[in-house]
């Protein structure tokens, strides 16, 4: 929890309703509010539309725009919240690139509590 | 009846099937969402159908188009590995290798195993979701690490 018994908020962008589902539930159960949208282009939509948001959860591989270009996109625009790359490709230059677009980190999927808690240490640290 | 349902999970995981994944989406379960495991692996059986069907189709061309194919098998891995399908996995990495090197024999062999394993898979959650219907709301077991 934040400082003051705000929420941390999170964005998850993944193409797959599963994985929207079961990750959005996993960062509730953490206490996390969060929004989900389908492809990087959406996420880049709510930031100009707005929103803000503590941590973003990032697919790699998504049709429209995918995780890559959008965390570029996202630094450039001066988002310098967390962004934690998530994705099925193993270790390798698709990792690695993906590392290098402006990540925080980048996980192998699927995301589990082990990495939210992770997540959720990392930023109670931040905020301190 | 708590014991035998304990005891099915067990077997699923001795055998393979499943995999830590899984009891990760049994820990989200609470009362706000008391069916969350079992509306999960509906939406996986429901989506994944789609791709079956996709890469199936992909599978009859002539020749094959190995990056599409790799491609549709990467998203069904992902689904499979975020609701625990440990064997259907380890069958999507496998495709996914035959992709790489381009063995068109290789994949579509592999394609025939993992429909096998995808549909096992089925059956026993079904029966298993089933059975734990019957028995209905339990004390969530403590798990022993």
């Amino acid at each position: 929890m934040k400082k003051g018994g705000q929420k941390f908020s999170a964005l998850v962008v993944d193409d797959n309703k599963m994985i929207r589902k079961v990750e959005e539930k996993l960062l509730a159960r953490f206490g996390f509010e969060t929004k989900v949208v389908e492809n990087g282009e959406k996420a880049l939509k709510l930031f100009d539309d707005g929103y803000t948001f503590d941590v973003v959860v990032m697919d790699m591989e998504m049709p429209v725009m995918n995780g890559p270009v959008a965390t570029r996109a996202l630094r450039a625009r001066g988002v310098d919240c967390m962004i934690v790359g998530v994705t099925s490709c193993g270790d390798g230059p698709e990792k690695a690139e993906f590392e290098a677009s402006g990540l925080n980190c980048c996980w192998e999927k699927p995301l589990n509590a082990e990495i939210v808690g992770t997540i959720l240490n990392k930023l109670d640290n931040k905020m301190s | 009846m708590q014991r035998q349902l304990a005891n099915m999970k067990q077997t699923l995981f001795d055998q393979g099937y499943l995999d830590e994944q899984f009891i990760q989406l049994e820990e989200l379960q609470d009362d706000a969402n008391p069916n969350f495991v079992e509306e999960v692996v509906t939406l996986y059986y429901r989506d994944s159908a789609r791709l079956i069907q996709n890469i199936e189709q992909a599978l009859e061309k002539s020749p094959l188009d190995f990056s599409k194919l790799e491609c549709l098998m990467h998203q069904f891995k992902g689904s499979s590995s975020s609701i625990g399908a440990k064997r259907v996995k380890s069958e999507c990495t496998q495709f996914k290798e035959h992709c790489r090197v381009g063995n068109a024999d290789g994949c579509k062999r592999t394609f025939q195993q993992l429909k096998k394993e995808y549909a096992t898979l089925r059956k026993k959650v079904e029966v298993y979701f089933q059975f734990a219907r019957q028995i209905g709301p339990v004390e969530k077991a403590c798990r022993s690490k």
